[in-house]
């Protein structure tokens, strides 16, 4: 489907929530919790945030929750009854205001979930969310999207893509046939274009570093382990990268209760020491070293190769959250431009 | 700055340590740990308002150890954790010597664990006067407020570990959290999942925790887990008189007991 | 609420506690049948975690007794279990959990009426409190 532009006004928007809201759609938005922005559920424009580069979290949530029942079973009389989430019964969710890095970062998990074996509760959060992006005005030294083929206007994975024009007023892209329905359901709030341009409302972020030349570096560099052990000297291996990336998408699966309870998945991180422990004791990642080896091969070498879509959108929010500033970005760098 | 720098040449000329563990220029003007070998890369060592990491936390991490013997660019709050891990049985002498940095950009070279605990003497260990009165403002809530306070804390806890990863006393190899049979502590990020982590890592910090912060800088989504850890350095010290990183020989607060422990709460 | 009937959950030590307990029993002495008593080899085995456990798992509250001071059949079991009480309770009470239902006690295997009493009194205070709802509510919360 082509982009097609309209415009629209703040107070406008405002109507939209409304509407979304009495409609029972749950809206996730950028808000400040304390001295921090990050993704919540809101109930009015009023309560987005607008004067940030990012948040802390991504919306991930939305199609892979942090904690998710698989199903809950009971048993009795020698029998388990076991119930099975049903995607019918989610409700809708409309992503408002993430950048234009998290709105790509869905086909990343889309690439997982949908791979091999279609992860039906995924897909079905996927098909129940509406994402409504907001160009970027300002970037700072963590971000990267231009690097790894987005920008700060980029309406890849967004439905509908709002740039602020100044004075109350948006250029709305609309993007997908889920932005055009959203464009229908409020009539009389979009409104024509008329030339309006997004271009100068735009960060200027340039390319930080050659793509193409990652993968092929990372081929050479992977047996230099005193390479990767200097890299991640500091690293603590804690998940705080994997949990805040919009694209990690590794989990865990627990049983809990008893006689009755739930199976549930939750967040995992490669970085743990325990990710890829044997039951036997064996760890092939036994080093911090190799973790972090992989979760640069993960996102920039196999995934290209097997899902034939990145693993980094380049939002810059590990970086950010990092509690020893392993900054993802300088490491990029380092690895485009080693010496073979 | 440059007698940090030159003292850290000496070392590792002299080969009287292995590694330099110290801060450097980080990103966004911060400060980063760094990790110098040898004495021509002693010029990226800093020290400045930026660098509060406690990075005693490398003094346990394998990888860092493998490297030999470390002298480690030390705030206060690093000395009293040397301290402790040498009271319990994780360093020696032989493993470290410290370079306590002062605001002033003096550096003391502190070479035993003797000179470290002569040095800690020295410092105001207690919670300072803004610390006890946050506390005392948390403690004046009714239990309602208190519930909800914490309740709405700890539900946005994504069991990243990010605190056990940057404290320095969380060195198990193998964590509570890692044993499944059966699984003591949830690993979904669920409320009462998140309640039981956290409650249990203060626990097992009582009587240790040397009030370093790190956790709570640590903490993507910004949870005041140094209240939890204030609030048991101050009981801790108020019923048994104990303190941690005070002295290299010396028994855990938790492990050992008095005849004339309070009872009153006890019928 | 005179309808509620609490669920009490006792931490008791083998040798002191339990013993008395069997003692009240024995003495054919009644007691609120409220309370499911779990045996210790001591107090000082009586891991912090279990109580949050309990709570988690419905109860509306709970009583830890275990030797007298100097009585521990392991010598120093219980003053091991007393200092981390100590903490145990200030931190649950700065976290807005309600330690008044929690009871420690010392319960020696001649005190069964001790034992009645102290089970008696603390379902009966446990009922005004009413159920603990604000802890049982937790399970559940945080999962999509």
């Amino acid at each position: 489907m082509e982009t097609e532009n309209k415009s629209i006004r703040r107070d406008a928007l405002e109507k939209l929530f409304s509407q979304w809201l009495a409609g029972g759609k749950r809206i996730l938005a950028p808000k400040k919790i304390g001295d921090k922005i990050d993704f919540a559920a809101v109930t009015s424009l009023a309560e987005v945030s607008r004067d940030h580069v990012q948040t802390v979290q991504s919306p991930k949530t939305s199609v892979f929750p942090r904690v998710e029942e698989l199903f809950s079973f009971k048993s009795s009389d020698g029998r388990v009854q076991i119930r099975e989430r049903n995607g019918a019964s989610l409700g809708e969710t409309v992503v408002f205001g993430l950048r234009p890095c998290d709105a790509a970062a869905y086909a990343s998990l889309a690439a997982i979930f949908t791979w091999d074996n279609p992860d039906s509760l995924f897909s079905a959060r996927l098909a129940k969310t509406t994402v409504i992006g907001v160009s970027c005005a300002r970037a700072d030294e963590y971000c990267f999207c231009t690097a790894v083929g987005g920008g700060p206007g980029a309406t890849a994975g967004s439905d509908i893509l709002l740039t602020d024009l100044g004075s109350g007023e948006y250029l709305a892209e609309i993007v997908s046939e889920k932005g055009r329905q959203t464009v229908q359901a409020t009539p009389g709030q979009f409104l024509p274009a008329a030339g309006k341009e997004k271009e100068n409302r735009l960060a200027k972020v340039d390319p930080a570093f050659a793509l193409d030349k990652i993968a092929p570096a990372l081929a050479v560099l992977f047996d230099d382990a005193a390479f990767w052990e200097e890299q991640s000297r500091r690293c603590l291996g804690c998940g705080a990268c994997a949990y805040v990336c919009p694209t990690c998408a590794c989990f865990d699966i627990q049983d809990e209760g008893g006689v009755s309870g739930q199976r549930l998945r939750c967040w995992d991180s490669c970085g743990f020491s325990l990710f890829t422990l044997h039951t036997s004791g064996h760890n092939p990642r036994a080093l911090q070293s190799q973790r972090w080896r992989q979760r640069l091969m993960h996102k920039f070498a196999y995934m290209p190769e097997r899902q034939q879509v990145l693993g980094c959108v380049g939002c810059g929010r590990c970086s950010r959250a990092c509690p020893v500033d392993m900054n993802i970005l300088e490491h990029l760098r380092a690895i485009a431009e080693a010496k073979p | 700055m440059e007698t940090l720098r030159d003292k850290a040449r000496e070392l590792l000329a002299a080969r009287t340590v292995q590694v330099i563990i110290g801060y450097g220029q980080g990103s966004g003007g911060g400060a980063r740990a760094v990790f110098v070998r040898e004495a021509a890369d002693a010029d990226a060592l800093i020290f400045n308002e930026a660098c509060r990491q406690n990075l005693a936390v490398y003094l346990m991490k394998p990888e860092v150890r493998k490297l030999g013997k470390a002298a480690l660019v030390a705030t206060p709050s690093a000395l009293r954790t040397i301290l402790q891990l040498a009271a319990e049985n994780q360093v020696g002498d032989h493993d470290l010597l410290a370079l306590a940095v002062h605001a002033a950009g003096e550096v003391t070279l502190l070479a035993t664990l003797q000179a470290i605990e002569a040095h800690v003497t020295e410092l105001d260990a207690d919670l300072s006067a803004a610390e006890k009165a946050e506390l005392r403002k948390y403690e004046a809530l009714s239990l309602e407020q208190r519930r909800e306070y914490w309740q709405e804390q700890f539900s946005r806890c994504l069991k990243c570990y990010a605190c056990r990863a940057a404290c320095p006393l969380c060195y198990c190899s193998r964590c509570t959290v890692e044993c499944n049979q059966p699984q003591w502590i949830p690993v979904p990020a669920h409320d009462l999942g998140n309640l039981e982590w956290n409650v249990m890592r203060a626990m097992h910090l009582a009587g240790r925790c040397v009030n370093c912060g790190d956790c709570s800088r640590a903490c993507p989504v910004a949870i005041p887990l140094y209240l939890l850890n204030q609030k048991l350095i101050s009981d801790v010290f108020a019923n048994f008189n104990a303190r941690s990183g005070m002295a290299a020989k010396t028994d855990n607060a938790m492990s050992i007991f008095k005849p004339d422990d309070s009872e009153d709460f006890i019928r | 609420m005179s309808d509620f009937n609490p669920k009490i959950v006792a931490f008791v030590c083998n040798w002191c506690t339990y013993a008395g307990a069997d003692l009240t029993g024995t003495s054919r002495m009644k007691y609120s049948p409220q309370v499911s008593i779990i045996r210790f080899p001591c107090t000082g085995r009586i891991d912090f975690m279990l109580l949050l456990k309990a709570f988690a798992n419905g109860a509306d509250g709970i009583i830890v007794s275990g030797c007298h001071p100097n009585d521990c059949h392991y010598s120093s079991g219980n003053f091991h279990a007393r200092r981390r009480w100590i903490v145990f309770r200030g931190l649950l009470d700065f976290l807005g959990i309600d330690v008044r239902r929690v009871r420690f006690s010392w319960v020696s295997a001649a005190e069964g009426a001790k034992w009645a009493q102290l089970v008696n009194d603390t379902a009966e205070h446990v009922r005004q409190l009413g159920p603990f709802s604000g802890y049982h509510r937790l399970r559940g919360l945080g999962v999509g």
